[in-house]
């Protein structure tokens, strides 16, 4: 079984965030990239199935500018075995990112797609899902373990008050929260022979994919400062101004 | 606070932009090390430092190596680290592949090193030893020594020490009593005492791999009757496996003002079997090799804790608010300005700024010459090579760690108060770089090193392969437009160090004492011609890339403002060095010892 294993380049999740002067957006110029901290998780997990000798082969894929291919490489020093750029310059959204990720998966045939449950640029948490529409397959999402088993997948997710698991018929999307695993270093042999790793470099265009953008940003802004608190005189005053005040019961 | 973030730009200018990485993969043996790799190791490496190293520092400085009978125990998350460090491959980083290490070049590894200094000096101690005996190893010992021992100190299974100290013998190593008895199997059998011995016992490797310099019986006197020998803690089986007990038990350890997190033991050898590395009677030669890569080591270590204090500093400056910028409020929505905005503490900061980043390129240009040493094909490139490796390796270790522990007491400075007390962890800092102007030969040695063997080596051969570059340097650059105001205080300066080395050469031939007595001074007046030298040519790439790299303005336009502070604020200090030495040695050494 081949699992294939989409990677985003985002801003480093030590750098804080700046909005450009003008809200037309974030600011990119000179800050530093990593790879998207979920999606580390969905190689780690890909790399333990076929450690365990569940999968034959793990695939990277990257859809971004050509900078992305250094997260490919983070990738493949991971232990990942081969990765696909998809090179697109300027945003992409997730329904288009989903629909160059249908044509990769046409070509590879994965037994597994493993996603992070969203990046930590824009938080959409939407393109697993939108993936396994589009092909018509079982989702496991937030997932905090799985377990390959004959034929399927058995996925525990994490979900409001507790975990559910669920049995996914193969072949089946998964995406990754948190505590599914802790990823790897990349050691330094790795990362040498990450160097000779292939990587395949595609266009939307050979997936038929148009990446126009659907939606328009209106405007991007700092969120508001934190306003001073008060002081409450007693628990009655408290609850009154939990009531009428913030209307939080 | 420790907030430590591995400066990745700074590093990638002084390798990539400053001294041109796309060298190294023209060397034999370096074909791989291509830019892009070696961002990726940086990369990696500074993520391991940040993510595991660097939250051990401030724990195991506090909790320190407990020692009971016999055992050595490092602090909390130690040994899980070291493992960490040894699977990810990095203790074999700089070694031959032959033994299973990755042949990075010095370029990479230096700034590797760096980042481990900063992130958690105590931890990086063991790896540096084990390094440092390999060295030993490699250069001298039998091939079957070396397949027995190495590929294991490579991947760091076993670790390595240096048992040079004993304790009536510190500089001095032509007091060793320590003795080896030659056995009929051509082992030998090791007995005596050694002290301060970092890392000689601890619980991360699996076997010790001691370098111990002993005598032999048939010994000549002093320094030409020492000998080298390898004697590890459990002997090998044949299979590879640790076998049986040797006779060396370490029986206390130090309890001393910094790098808790390291053992510094005490050693006792009762006719331990060991074996001789290298000829009889020239285990010095031997221990030299182990000792040069060491130098440059310690040296790195002063840049290290430099640059940690100096980030810390920075965070504390911007965030700490008190009193009023002195031409007025600059930030009137807060009840006070931070402490940025005045002119002491922008010195205190320059400073340090100036320093490290000096220190960073000049050590970088240094990794250069080792790298040519070992892989380049030019017979006399490598030579020269040699030769500027050997008149800088005293600088270096001097130098840095003198700058690194100003560095850290200045970032103490800018904490006050909130510095002194344990909390914030600049202290540890302070503590922490003391011991390397201390250790691998102290800085007053260094400084011996320097006039008394480098200077006068081959009729001054070692000096060219500095005067010489930098000369032809000043002259082709002097009208350059943006460059030349830097040239001026150069060349000033330059002048100084060249009638300094005349003074010490026509001086020191009559006495020996007038080179003695200007040593350190010229050390550090050399120190900082060579540092000048790096600003003006950072000044230089930095000119050209604003230029042709927009997007990346701020960071050049931050070095051409740190070179000017550089050569206008700092470099001066050679004009007053140069008339320390220029007055000799008569008032220093005026008074009868009766008089002290």
């Amino acid at each position: 079984m081949k699992i294939l294993v989409p990677v985003k380049r985002v801003v480093d999740y030590n750098v804080k965030v700046r909005v450009k002067s003008d809200g037309s957006g974030v600011e990119l110029a000179n800050v530093k990239m990593s790879m998207n901290p979920f999606d580390e998780i969905a190689v780690e997990e890909a790399l333990r199935l076929k450690e365990a000798g569940k999968a034959t082969e793990v695939i990277a894929v990257s859809i971004g500018p050509a900078q992305a291919s250094e997260t490919l490489r983070t990738a493949l020093a991971m232990g990942a075995d081969r990765g696909i750029l998809v090179k697109v310059d300027g945003v992409v959204e997730p329904l288009a990112v989903a629909k160059i990720l249908k044509g990769v998966v046409g070509e590879e045939a994965p037994g597994l797609v493993i996603l992070g449950k969203q990046a930590i640029d824009d938080d959409c948490n939407q393109t697993g899902q939108m993936l396994a529409a589009l092909l018509g397959w079982p989702q496991g999402t937030f997932a905090s373990k799985v377990v390959v088993e004959d034929g399927g997948v058995a996925v525990t997710r994490e979900i409001d008050g507790g975990l559910q698991t669920v049995k996914l018929n193969g072949p089946a999307i998964v995406t990754t929260d948190l505590r599914l695993n802790e990823p790897r270093y990349a050691s330094l042999p790795n990362i040498m022979k990450a160097k000779k790793k292939p990587i395949a470099e595609k266009t939307p265009a050979d997936y038929g994919v148009d990446v126009a953008p659907r939606l328009t940003v209106l405007s991007t802004a700092e969120p508001a400062g934190r306003k001073a608190g008060v002081k409450v005189g007693s628990v009655a005053e408290l609850v009154a101004k939990l009531k009428d005040e913030a209307g939080v019961i | 606070m420790q907030v430590y973030t591995p400066p990745l730009r700074d590093m990638r200018f002084v390798l990539h932009e400053l001294h041109g990485s796309a060298e190294l993969s023209t060397l034999k043996g370096l074909e791989e090390v291509t830019p892009d790799l070696i961002d990726a190791v940086l990369e990696e490496a500074g993520k391991f430092v940040t993510e595991v190293l660097a939250p051990l520092n401030q724990s195991g400085d506090l909790e320190g190596c407990t020692y009971e009978n016999g055992v050595v125990r490092t602090p909390k998350g130690f040994k899980e680290a070291y493992k960490a460090f040894c699977e990810g491959g990095w203790n074999g980083i700089a070694c031959d592949p032959q033994y299973g290490g990755q042949g990075l070049p010095a370029s990479l590894n230096k700034l590797v090193e760096e980042m481990l200094c900063s992130g958690n000096l105590a931890f990086g101690i063991c790896p540096g030893l084990t390094h440092g005996a390999y060295e030993a190893l490699k250069n001298h010992a039998s091939q079957e020594l070396k397949d027995r021992f190495l590929p294991k100190m490579v991947d760091g299974v076993w670790s390595g020490s240096m048992c040079l100290t004993e304790p009536q013998c510190g500089t001095d190593l032509g007091l060793v009593r320590t003795k080896a008895e030659p056995q009929a199997d051509g082992s030998y059998k090791v007995t005596g005492n050694k002290i301060f011995i970092s890392a000689g016992e601890h619980d991360m490797a699996e076997n010790i791999i001691h370098l111990v310099l002993a005598r032999m019986p048939d010994a000549p006197k002093g320094i030409k009757g020492i000998s080298l020998f390898l004697v590890p803690k459990f002997l090998p089986r044949e299979d590879g496996s640790v076998g049986p007990r040797n006779g060396v038990t370490c029986t206390g350890i130090e309890h001393k003002m910094g790098i808790h997190g390291s053992s510094t033991c005490q050693m006792s050898f009762d006719e331990a079997t060991g074996w001789l590395v290298g000829e009889p009677h020239k285990g010095m030669r031997a221990m030299f090799s182990m000792m040069n890569s060491e130098r440059l080591s310690v040296g790195t270590q002063g840049l290290g804790l430099g640059e940690a204090a100096y980030q810390a500093a920075v965070v504390y400056a911007k965030e700490r608010l008190q009193g009023r910028s002195l031409t007025g409020a600059k930030h009137p929505d807060k009840p006070a300005d931070p402490i940025i905005v005045h002119p002491d503490v922008r010195r205190t900061l320059m400073t340090m700024r100036a320093y490290n980043e000096g220190c960073r390129a000049l050590a970088g240009w240094v990794a250069r010459a080792l790298d040519l040493m070992e892989h380049a094909d030019d017979p006399q490139e490598r030579q020269r090579a040699e030769d500027f490796t050997a008149l800088m390796t005293p600088i270096v270790k001097a130098l840095f760690t003198d700058l690194g522990f100003e560095a850290t007491s200045m970032g103490m400075q800018v904490y006050g108060g909130h510095g002194y007390i344990r909390d914030h962890g600049m202290e540890q800092y302070v503590r922490d770089a003391r011991i390397a102007m201390i250790y691998e030969g102290t800085n007053g040695v260094q400084a011996l090193d320097l006039v008394g063997r480098k200077l006068p080596a081959h009729m001054g051969r070692y000096l060219r392969s500095f005067f010489h570059p930098v000369l032809n340097y000043m002259d082709a650059k002097l009208d350059d437009e943006n460059l030349g105001p830097l040239i001026t205080p150069l060349s000033k300066a330059f002048g100084a160090l060249q009638l300094a080395t005349a003074h010490i050469a026509e001086k020191g031939l009559k006495d020996p004492e007038e080179a003695g007595a200007a040593a350190t001074q010229y050390l550090r007046l050399f120190g900082m011609v060579a540092l000048g030298y790096m600003w003006v040519r950072m000044a230089e790439v930095a000119h050209e890339k604003r230029v042709s790299n927009p997007d990346d303005a701020a960071f050049y336009e931050a070095k051409i403002a740190t070179a000017r502070f550089f050569m206008e604020k700092l470099l001066p200090d050679v004009a007053a060095l140069w008339g320390s030495i220029k007055a000799g040695k008569a008032s220093m050494m005026a008074l009868d010892e009766a008089m002290f």
